[in-house]
């Protein structure tokens, strides 16, 4: 048996796999977007031909971060903004994983914003799902690095001055090769951007819009949404940088006076992956990390043999 | 130390070469079969500002900074010399006659570089008259024209160090060997000439010094100079560690660049991240994936790693931090070393800790404890914290190189292989228990298993959580969980008791009085105490270098056999003596603190008068020091 057998299994899998053997009662409230999440990322797994053993899901904190809950695989719910640098180490100790990142929009947007901004920025090959509902929802509905301006919540009761971020134009500035934005209410859309997103070499950001019936009264605010690959309006050349960034913007600004566009906004095929990149200073090992542990054959040099040399 | 001895000094601005002049003057020492041990100072700026690096070399065993010093080459500032320059270096004087005199010893020897130090500043120091008190020896030398006039004015400090060999009858040749060595070409050929040139002008002058280099006595094994940074980054490496992730802060830097360096040699990966939270979270991401994998900081650093430190715990992935310590509180004192952090390191994150802390005393423990310390975090799934300081970082010394001959260690620990996971005992649901209440061995320590691994799969989380790691609040298996965590705790420890105590103890078994002492100032306090044994007193020593868990039994028998005790760290607070009292407390009225905080490490001179002052009742005449009595007192 070789050390991490379930990475690459050749064989089907179905979606039901992917639910817990015992089935964790969800704590997710009644109506919640996080629902789609959950089954669009079920359905994209034998979509993408892979297995839970292999698939690592890192959270953060929130509602958001319950994902890995309700998800069967090898799960790390991690510490409130934290997941993207806890799973892009994971995939450097071992870029064989499926690496998936789930987080709210306070975790990545707000909180672990550096985080975000620097894993995009260096294109590490994973996913970053970030649900999107404009609210904190965990900690009761409190305004989110999302929420509109002049939105009242308990800690802004007189409405934030602060603008949102726009989630798109950052990470798309930042670095993301992968671009796009989804939303719960459309489970077909959202389970091929997911699929496509894990296939994507690189950086894969996904925009997540949930709505959040309980602390966010405006939830049903994206329906109904236009797919902007579906639609004859918005035509526009994916792997165009300056398009997407045009349109992007044009998106962010719509959001919040009711139009919503999802789809694919910037996909760079041709953008190396980190571990590449890493790889061609020759600072990245060429069989995975982690097998090395395993391995009985491996090599396990005398540093003291090496550098004290130098020291003489 | 019963031997003759140099301590020379060095002295100029930050960023004159000051450093690397005393590295190699040291090793130079080192191979003509002398002991070496430096002790360097400087403050937080790239250049100018004053700096000095002493050497202390003895035919006899040097394992600390000395009492003053009776040598110093005092070369100027070579920068800020016009206006532009004053606009970046800034105008700061750099005084390296003036600000060093005061611990010159009598009858010692002073060259100082005529070209470069001001007139007014000569003239303002009184020189000959305190030159005839102290009987101190000077030669003033134009070293920086001697620098130009056989290649450039930067070889002034090669100069130097041939004035220095001249003076003390030194054999050149450990310098020119060197020179070859490091350098090459021209640069080469001038050093090589500046150091001739200077050796024979200055043998030829009037000498009025007794001073001479002591006897090589010679080493019976091959040596090598290193710092406490380098012996932690050779322990993790020798020990598998194969990633490290990390955020520049001094003095943590000097571990993390080590480490940077080597490991794509050795296979492994080095991430520089955003900031210290990503590099916890980074280290903690490699080793939940399979890798034995470190991180550290600094103090302010370290702080911001308490969050992912508890995950660490809560999550039981083994993890090895480094904390580099320098006096704060805050940013504090950049460059200066201070016991400070130890609460922060013991303490810091929400909740009971489960973790592992340890604090060598000099460079072996250095790279016996960081090995250790991965030993435990992979065998016991739990953090464990290196915690040294600026002294240990930044001084070298000169070891057996044999002592380093140590076999790698890739094993990873508690990790099953899938093999051992197919057998290992499921729940009904078919699930991994990663988190078993019980483990099958009996142990606290649960089966593990690495994304990837068929049939490991399990859920890590920092909210309390049942066997197979689902979140669970249900009380009795919090209490289970907990009562396990923090029931390794007592494994390790008397696991550490049995196989691999890091206590030392030094001095006469039945002396009446004691010295505890934690971290840096290991060596130092030894020092002191044989000379307080040689004066006639009765005094020994305890270095504790496990702090947690904290090895109570040691400590206890340790202190019932001494009248008291006095407890001697580098922070304001006492914070080691608290710990002891805390996990001991039956003692309190046994333990007294002597303490310094102002930046500069104890000298052993201090450590002894300090100690007699306690003893006598009387109060501490040095005023850098604080002495706090026993509780009771
Ligand atoms: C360091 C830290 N600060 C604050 C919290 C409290 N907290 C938990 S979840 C959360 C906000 C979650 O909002 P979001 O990321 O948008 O996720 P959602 O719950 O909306 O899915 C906060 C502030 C925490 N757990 N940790
Ligand atoms: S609070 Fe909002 S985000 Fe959280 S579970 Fe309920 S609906 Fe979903």
């Amino acid at each position: 048996m070789s050390a991490f057998s379930a990475i690459g299994e050749d064989r089907e899998t179905d979606r039901d796999e992917f639910t817990p053997g015992i089935e964790p009662q969800a704590t997710w409230c009644p109506g919640c977007g996080d629902f789609g999440v959950l089954k669009a990322l079920k359905q994209a797994m034998p979509e993408v031909g892979k297995n839970p053993d292999e698939v690592a899901l890192f959270t953060g904190i929130g509602c958001s971060g319950k994902l890995n809950s309700y998800f069967e695989s090898y799960g790390f719910h991690t510490i409130h903004g934290r997941e993207l640098p806890v799973a892009r180490a994971a995939k450097l100790a071992n870029p064989e994983l499926e690496v998936i990142a789930a987080g709210g929009d306070g975790d990545n947007y707000g909180i672990g914003g550096n985080h975000f901004i620097h894993t995009a920025r260096e294109n590490h090959d994973m996913v970053s799902i970030v649900f999107n509902n404009e609210i904190f929802g965990l900690t009761k509905g409190q305004t989110s690095p999302t929420s509109p301006k002049g939105h009242k919540s308990k800690t802004q009761p007189s409405g934030s001055a602060k603008s949102p971020i726009r989630p798109l134009s950052l990470s798309l500035t930042a670095g993301a090769s992968y671009v796009a934005r989804t939303a719960a209410v459309n489970p077909n859309q959202a389970k091929e951007i997911l699929a496509e997103a894990i296939e994507h070499d690189g950086f894969a950001h996904v925009d997540f819009l949930t709505q959040c019936p309980t602390w966010n009264k405006d939830a049903k605010q994206y329906v109904p949404y236009t797919d902007i690959q579906q639609s004859d309006e918005y035509d526009h050349d994916v792997s165009d940088r300056q398009e997407a960034a045009e349109i992007m913007y044009e998106t962010e600004s719509k959001l919040y006076e009711g139009e919503v566009l999802t789809g694919r906004y910037y996909v760079d095929e041709d953008r190396p992956s980190y571990q590449e990149e890493k790889a061609a200073t020759g600072e990245m090992p060429d069989e995975p990390l982690a097998e090395r542990y395993f391995d009985e054959d491996a090599e396990w040099e005398r540093t003291a043999d090496e550098l004290l040399d130098y020291h003489k | 130390m019963t031997g003759q001895e140099l301590i020379w000094r060095i002295a100029g601005g930050s960023g004159d070469g000051i450093d690397s002049t005393s590295q190699n003057f040291a090793k130079a020492l080192m191979r003509s079969g002398l002991d070496v041990f430096t002790h360097r100072h400087y403050p937080s700026r790239i250049r100018g500002g004053h700096t000095f690096v002493e050497v202390r070399a003895s035919n006899d065993e040097v394992r600390s900074r000395g009492d003053g010093y009776n040598f110093l080459l005092a070369l100027g500032d070579s920068f800020a010399r016009n206006p532009q320059e004053e606009a970046y270096y800034g105008n700061e004087e750099v005084k390296p006659l003036s600000e060093n005199l005061h611990d010159l010893r009598e009858g010692g020897i002073i060259v100082y570089d005529e070209g470069l130090l001001e007139d007014d500043e000569i003239a303002d120091l009184n020189l000959e008259e305190r030159a005839e008190e102290n009987d101190w020896h000077v030669y003033p030398l134009n070293l920086r024209e001697i620098a130009r006039e056989h290649g450039r004015e930067v070889m002034r400090n090669t100069a130097g160090v041939a004035a220095t060999a001249a003076l003390l009858g030194i054999d050149t040749s450990y310098f020119e060997e060197l020179i070859q060595e490091n350098m090459s070409g021209d640069v080469m050929e001038a050093n090589l000439t500046v150091l001739e040139q200077a050796y024979e002008q200055v043998s030829e002058m009037d000498q009025s010094h007794d001073l001479q280099i002591p006897e090589p006595e010679g080493h019976d094994e091959d040596q090598v100079l290193l710092s406490g940074s380098n012996a932690i980054a050779y322990g993790a490496l020798d020990e598998g560690c194969r990633f490290i992730s990390g955020y520049p802060m001094t003095p943590w830097t000097d571990v993390f660049t080590i480490m940077s360096q080597n490991l794509p040699k050795f296979g492994g990966i080095s991430e520089q991240v955003e900031d210290e939270i990503a590099a916890a979270c980074l280290a903690l991401g490699a080793s939940h994936a399979g890798v034995k994998a470190m991180s550290g900081s600094s103090g302010g650093g370290f702080a911001l790693m308490s969050e992912p430190l508890g995950l660490a715990e809560m999550t039981e992935t083994p993890l090895v931090l480094v904390e580099a310590m320098r006096a704060g509180p805050s940013t504090g004192m950049p460059t200066k070393p201070e016991q400070g952090d130890l609460e922060h390191v013991l303490y810091t994150s929400q909740g009971d800790s489960s973790r592992v802390v340890f604090a060598p005393g000099n460079l072996r423990e250095c790279y016996d404890q960081t090995r250790k310390a991965f030993e435990i975090a992979y065998d016991y799934q739990i953090p464990t914290i290196v915690v040294y300081d600026q002294k240990l970082q930044g001084e070298l010394r000169n070891v057996d190189e044999s002592f380093f001959d140590r076999e790698p260690n890739g094993d990873p620990g508690s990790v099953l292989t899938e093999e051992e996971i197919a057998e290992a005992a499921h729940h009904a649901s078919g699930k991994f228990q990663r988190f078993q209440h019980e483990p099958e061995d009996g142990s606290n320590v649960s089966p593990r298993s690495v994304p990837g691994q068929k049939d490991g799969r399990f859920l890590a989380t920092g909210n309390e959580h049942n066997e197979s790691g689902h979140i669970s609040e249900d009380p009795q298996n919090r209490v289970f969980q907990m009562d396990r965590r923090l029931g390794k705790l007592d494994d390790i420890r008397t696991d550490l008791d049995e196989n691999a105590s890091h206590q030392t103890y030094h001095g006469p078994e039945d002396a009446d009085h004691g010295i505890i002492v934690w971290g840096s100032h290991q060596d130092t306090v030894f020092e002191a105490v044989d000379r307080l044994n040689d004066d006639g007193h009765s005094v020994k020593a305890l270095g504790v270098s496990d702090l947690m868990p904290y090895p109570v039994e040691e400590v206890s028998e340790w202190l019932e056999s001494v009248d008291q005790a006095l407890v001697v760290e580098m922070n304001a607070s006492g914070q080691f003596r608290g710990l002891t009292q805390k996990e001991i407390g039956r003692f309190g009225p046994k333990l007294s603190s002597l303490l310094k905080y102002n930046g500069n490490p104890f000298e052993p001179h201090e450590i002894v008068e300090g100690f007699e002052s306690s003893i006598n009742g009387e109060e501490l005449a040095a005023n850098n020091m604080k002495y706090v009595p026993a509780a009771g007192d």
